[in-house]
């Protein structure tokens, strides 16, 4: 049996490699993952991956945000020390919109890139998972898992030869980034 | 999916021959993979000297204190304001290109999103420093935020537009750093791909481990799309708190309902000015001139010529409300600004931003370079001195006039406020070379629809409408990125 551990389709146009999608899936060839250099739409749904649930995220983090600060406005000036302006009531909620509206949208931004960052493992020193190093810049590349599935792997470069891809690699390590 | 065909007479996005996915990261990149040439070595010398004038004179400040400023009792405020407005002013561009264009589908947005939101960054920290060195003690630059203190406590005074400026600016920075910084990524991954030994190890640490898999994509594409929506209204908010800080006092000139949208407004205005000044000279210098298209040059100018032309607009209502609200002070103080000591301010601010911006009208102006170039820095001093007039020229002669006084700015002000320029020209240079100044990811994605090479491909398979591909060859000829001759034979 062959060391290969991954089978790369490397493809230089996005539609050519969307077509190399459908074939392989066709074929019933399970994808590992696509590396692209820029997003492509759609492959995520021929994938079967779900919508991103972040924007319920962002939403929580919103309504924290605007909670907080109202909060913390309202104990401050009304509660703990109200100031005398003038006679005017100390709970003076238009006054209170501009922060509430700044901190809700604070923290929609910092709790969702935070919950990105955290669901995607993406963090400073993180060492890259890289499977081909041009899937960055020109290449848009389509990984297969050859060790599952008992599809023969001469197969496998066949269909994405056939469909197109300009290089097809059988890598013996999953990560070409590791030293 | 990644290419339909965009119709013939929208212009192209991307000019040239060839370009291929691998040009544009070569393209790109090229000013970040190798050492800089004399241009930029020159550029960094002289933006580094007003940076070192900046420090100096900013020391100076917290060693002696703000009266070695030009200030007086009557006018308090005055180049320090000035200087803060216009930078947050200036800062405005970069979040109004990456996130209003964004939700409105201005694909144009994508070749200069990334400079243009470093710009906003830098400008903002230009700002803030204003703020710190004004406070005389800025080792108490914490007290306006909310913290509990020995004094009682004795919180921060939320009905106070000072306070809500705080966290208008602070919030506006720290989201526009996290939308810029996110948008990164994967540039920074495609420079760790590409890089060997130390600066791979850089870059990986940079570029958070990106790999561009299917999920990153798709979460990173939900994140940009509601962070554009949330900066939205957060860059609209913050100038709208800043001219607050203005409109809730009772000072003749500043008293305005009108403030909000006419600082917005006026935001905007410089902020596409100061854009335009800096890409007119980067796309040259680095050779970028087929991503930063004359069609992107002329789209700029017009939201300065839009933008302007409502600052115009602000400028007549505020005279005519002047004018009507029957209050002699507040006629007096509009009056002022053409008969007073200060009306060659007055003219600047009126004469720059009424008069000259409505040369844009013209196509040969808008798709000249030179005549943009000038015209960027000519509205930004306009901008500059419309601040001042509203600043100091409302100050210097109000209801008492046993007060009235002139202001006369020191080599201080003059020094923090030239450094800072020199502050802003070293962060930008210092960026142009360490990080991609271009979205590459974002560009790629409209090569196959939006660039010349695919509209020339559409026009060479034919049955097109031939007065469409008229009128595109017609657009063409203001390109300067653009050979005419290969379109002789088609």
């Amino acid at each position: 049996m062959s060391n290969t551990k991954y089978i790369l389709g490397l493809f230089d146009d996005p539609d050519v490699m969307m077509h190399g999608i459908d074939k392989l899936q066709k074929n019933s060839i399970p994808i590992y993952d696509v590396y692209t250099p820029m997003p492509i739409h759609g492959i995520d749904r021929k994938l079967g991956l779900k919508d991103s649930r972040l924007g319920y995220a962002a939403f929580m983090f919103g309504c924290l945000g605007g909670t907080t600060i109202f909060s913390m406005a309202y104990y401050m000036l009304v509660h703990d020390w109200p100031i005398n302006i003038g006679g005017k009531p100390s709970f003076a909620i238009p006054d209170f919109v501009p922060i509430t509206f700044e901190w809700t949208v604070l923290f929609t931004a910092f709790g969702m890139v935070t919950t990105f960052f955290f669901a995607t493992h993406l963090f400073p020193g993180r060492t890259p998972r890289v499977m081909d190093f041009r899937a960055t810049d020109d290449r848009f590349v389509i990984a297969i898992d050859a060790k599952k599935g008992n599809i023969p792997h001469e197969d496998i470069t066949n269909i994405l030869k056939e469909a197109g891809a300009v290089e097809v690699k059988h890598n013996d390590r999953k990560y070409v980034s590791y030293e | 999916m990644a290419s339909h065909s965009e119709s013939i007479i929208r212009e192209p996005l991307i000019t040239g021959k060839d370009i291929t996915y691998a040009q544009i990261t070569n393209d790109v990149l090229r000013p970040v993979e190798n050492m800089p040439g004399r241009a930029w070595w020159i550029g960094f010398s002289v933006a580094s000297l007003g940076a070192c004038l900046w420090v100096f004179a900013v020391s100076w400040t917290f060693w002696f204190g703000i009266g070695e400023w030009g200030l007086n009792k009557t006018v308090g405020w005055a180049w320090d304001i000035t200087g803060f407005v216009w930078w947050v002013g200036i800062g405005h561009a970069g979040t109004l290109i990456s996130a209003i264009l964004l939700l409105f589908r201005q694909n144009w947005r994508n070749s200069i999103n990334r400079s243009a939101e470093a710009m906003t960054i830098f400008a903002v920290i230009c700002a803030a420093t204003y703020v710190v060195s004004h406070m005389g003690r800025p080792w108490l630059a914490y007290w306006p935020l909310p913290l509990p203190n020995q004094f009682g406590s004795l919180w921060v005074n939320f009905n106070s537009p000072l306070v809500w400026d705080v966290f208008a600016i602070s919030t506006y920075f720290s989201v526009s750093l996290v939308f810029w910084y996110t948008g990164l990524l994967p540039d920074l991954a495609t420079i760790r791909d590409r890089a060997t030994g130390v600066r791979r190890r850089i870059y990986s640490v940079l570029s958070f481990g990106w790999t561009g898999s299917v999920k990153t994509w798709q979460r990173f594409e939900t994140v940009c799309l509601i962070l554009a929506g949330i900066s939205t209204p957060l860059v609209l908010s913050v100038h709208t708190i800043v001219s607050m800080d203005f409109a809730t006092s009772l000072e003749p000139g500043w008293h305005t309902t009108i403030f909000p949208p006419y600082f917005v407004a006026g935001a905007i205005f410089s902020g596409f000015a100061m854009v335009q000044t800096l890409l007119l000279v980067t796309r040259k210098v680095l050779g970028l001139e087929n991503y930063i298209t004359m069609f992107h040059i002329e789209a700029m100018n017009k939201i300065i010529l839009l933008t302007g032309s409502i600052v115009g607009v602000a400028y007549l209502t505020e005279f005519f409300i002047a004018y009507y609200s029957g209050s002699e002070y507040e006629q007096y103080t509009f009056l002022n600004r053409f008969i007073g000591p200060y009306w060659w301010a007055g003219c600047m601010m009126y004469g720059i931003n009424v008069l000259m911006t409505q040369l844009m009208w013209s196509k040969t102006i808008r798709t000249n370079i030179q005549i943009s170039w000038v015209l960027s820095i000519v509205v930004n001093i306009g901008m500059w001195f419309e601040r001042f007039v509203i600043i100091v020229t409302s100050l210097h002669r109000d209801y008492l006039p046993s007060s009235w006084a002139m202001f006369y700015p020191t080599w201080v002000d003059v020094s923090i406020f030239i450094g800072s320029i020199g502050l802003f020209f070293t962060m930008f240079l210092l960026f142009i070379r360490v990080f991609p100044s271009i979205a590459m990811a974002e560009v790629k994605l409209i090569l196959k629809s939006s660039s010349e090479q695919a509209k020339k491909k559409l026009i060479a398979h034919g049955d097109l409408d031939r007065t469409h591909v008229e009128y595109y060859k017609e657009t063409l000829t203001s390109f300067d990125s653009v050979e005419m001759a290969d379109y002789e034979k088609i």
